[in-house]
């Protein structure tokens, strides 16, 4: 029982990294139709803006930890506004397909500008936050890092159902990832809800970015594409296009993975991500949470 | 108060609209009518911004002012100048409530209060979508969304709204009641209204002036009556011998 909570624990620290990825994959399905595959990328900048601001702030503490994912979710909105406003907006009225690889394109330059600034050797991610191991009752361990994980998500899903369902700018989201024709009729400028739309969700993904490398320690240039290619499986299979789909997905996948890393399974555990992919496709292709969209002409 | 000359539209190489010229009097009903293809959306869709069009120029006068080029100003922009758009089909923001839709319908307007009046007088014209307040407006039926179209669009406080076939799959009590709406709308706010509509009488009865559009072209234009008189107009567009 304490092994399953234990493991519950870790399943769900991970899941939430995956949940705060998600949910900028399907942010922008939502308002685009269109899976933004630089996005793991921009996930991969997070954890170097953090690594880099760290710097200045050399010290572990909860006020600097802070500061250090500001500036790193700071800067990736401004870097989605700017991916979207010079590689996808000058493609918006061609077709979808085109824009996807021009985000495959963004994908790669990211990938190789990060490997040209930064080196391809792996870095080690500063300690930023303090580290301390709590015990709880039975033997179960939480590490501050986790405790620090699961506070942070939960603190982003709360801000961003705020935002989407209770302002006006996340109404003109939701307007605009309805309808936007009708959306621009009465007065909605699509281009400002949609720079702001790749704006939180890249502020989301830096988040992500460096909880996960407080996790794992180590950040290189290439880190963004597994993590980035799992939290697209959550958003699918929470639903793409569905908020509240995208981090239950996060979750849900999180937990399986670590599932089946404590079992005997474990050289899987990757494979089971993507056969998660496959089974969803195949039996409930809409999502978990998701509703089929009848496509118009 | 909106000036049309020589519009045409293209779409790929297939030309819509020739050389279409219109003219919109302050304070009046206008309607196009025409059959299935004839143009009268892509007109709409052309004064509103969504289409480029190829050639011809469109001037809109706001209240007393001088004429204004709208030619290919970008949709969103005409909403501030007073131009409302009820498109074909409703595009009712489905996944919003009804409270929602309406808010949007004020998209730009910062000043609560007048929201909080502007959203009084809209429930005071359909009262039954006070009553779907809180409602998903993808639940109401087609006549309530129609109303809802409308509503959203009267949000915006605008002078000129453009009505695209409201009475499209809708019953037919609600559609005398979305024309009563229509002609309370025209009358008492004083906003003017280009109306298309396949129901050819029922868009004639309310209207002060008429433009029967076929294949993209003007065939025909006159006094609302005058129309509802003319043997051409009875045998094709009126049902009449």
């Amino acid at each position: 029982m304490t092994e399953f909570l234990q493991q519950l624990i870790n399943g769900l620290s991970l899941g939430a990294i995956y949940a705060l990825i998600a949910l900028g994959y399907t942010m922008v399905y939502g308002v685009l139709r269109f899976i933004n595959f630089a996005h793991s990328d921009v996930f991969m900048i997070g954890a170097f803006a953090g690594f880099y601001s760290s710097r200045a702030l050399p010290d572990a503490s909860v006020a600097h930890g802070l500061t250090v994912l500001c500036i790193a979710m700071i800067a990736c909105a401004i870097l989605g506004i700017v991916i979207e406003r010079l590689a996808y907006r000058p493609l918006r009225a061609r077709s979808k397909l085109t824009v996807l690889i021009t985000a495959i394109g963004v994908s790669l330059l990211l990938e190789n500008l990060g490997q040209f600034i930064f080196g391809a050797a792996p870095k080690r991610f500063p300690q930023i936050f303090p580290e301390k191991n709590l015990t709880l009752a039975g033997g179960m361990t939480l590490s501050s890092s986790q405790i620090i994980v699961l506070v942070v998500t939960i603190v982003c899903l709360v801000s961003l159902r705020f935002i989407v369902m209770k302002t006006k700018i996340g109404t003109a989201m939701r307007a605009v990832s309805f309808n936007p024709i009708a959306a621009s009729l009465v007065g909605i400028n699509t281009d400002i809800v949609i720079s702001f739309t790749f704006g939180l969700g890249s502020a989301l993904a830096a988040a992500g970015g460096i909880l996960y490398s407080m996790n794992y320690q180590a950040i290189d240039p290439l880190m963004g594409i597994l993590p980035g290619l799992k939290a697209f499986v959550a958003a699918v299979l929470g639903g793409i296009g569905n908020i509240p789909g995208a981090a239950l997905g996060g979750l849900l996948l999180g937990v399986i993975e670590t599932f089946v890393n404590g079992s005997r399974w474990s050289t899987y555990t990757d494979a089971i991500a993507f056969a998660v992919l496959i089974l969803i496709l195949l039996f409930k292709p809409a999502g978990l949470l998701g509703q089929l969209e009848v496509e118009k002409v | 108060m909106l000036e049309i000359k020589n519009l045409t539209v293209n779409y790929g190489v297939i030309t819509a609209l020739h050389d279409v010229s219109l003219t919109i009097p302050r304070g009046s009903i206008v309607t196009l009518i025409g059959g299935n293809g004839a143009g009268k959306t892509t007109t709409l869709r052309a004064i509103s911004g969504l289409l480029q069009p190829a050639g011809g120029s469109i001037h809109y006068a706001a209240e007393n002012g001088r004429a204004e080029e709208i030619t290919s100003v970008p949709a969103h922009q005409l909403v501030r100048r007073g131009l409302a758009h009820v498109p074909e089909g409703r595009m009712v923001f489905a996944n919003l409530t009804v409270q929602e839709n309406l808010q949007m319908g004020a998209y730009l307007q910062r000043d609560k209060a007048l929201i909080r009046r502007e959203l009084d007088y809209v429930f005071g014209v359909f009262p039954r979508l006070q009553e779907r307040e809180k409602q998903i407006a993808g639940t109401l039926s087609g006549g309530e969304q129609q109303m809802l179209a409308i509503g959203r669009a009267l949000m915006s406080q605008p002078k000129f709204l453009m009505l695209d076939e409201p009475s499209l799959g809708i019953a037919p009590l609600l559609v005398k009641t979305i024309f009563e709406k229509i002609v309370e709308i025209n009358r008492a706010h004083g906003i003017t209204i280009l109306l298309v509509e396949q129901n050819a009488n029922l868009a004639l009865e309310i209207s002060h002036f008429g433009y029967v559009l076929e294949t993209g072209r003007v065939i025909l234009q006159g006094a609302a009556a005058a129309l509802r008189q003319n043997p051409q107009v009875r045998s094709a567009y009126l049902g009449g011998a």
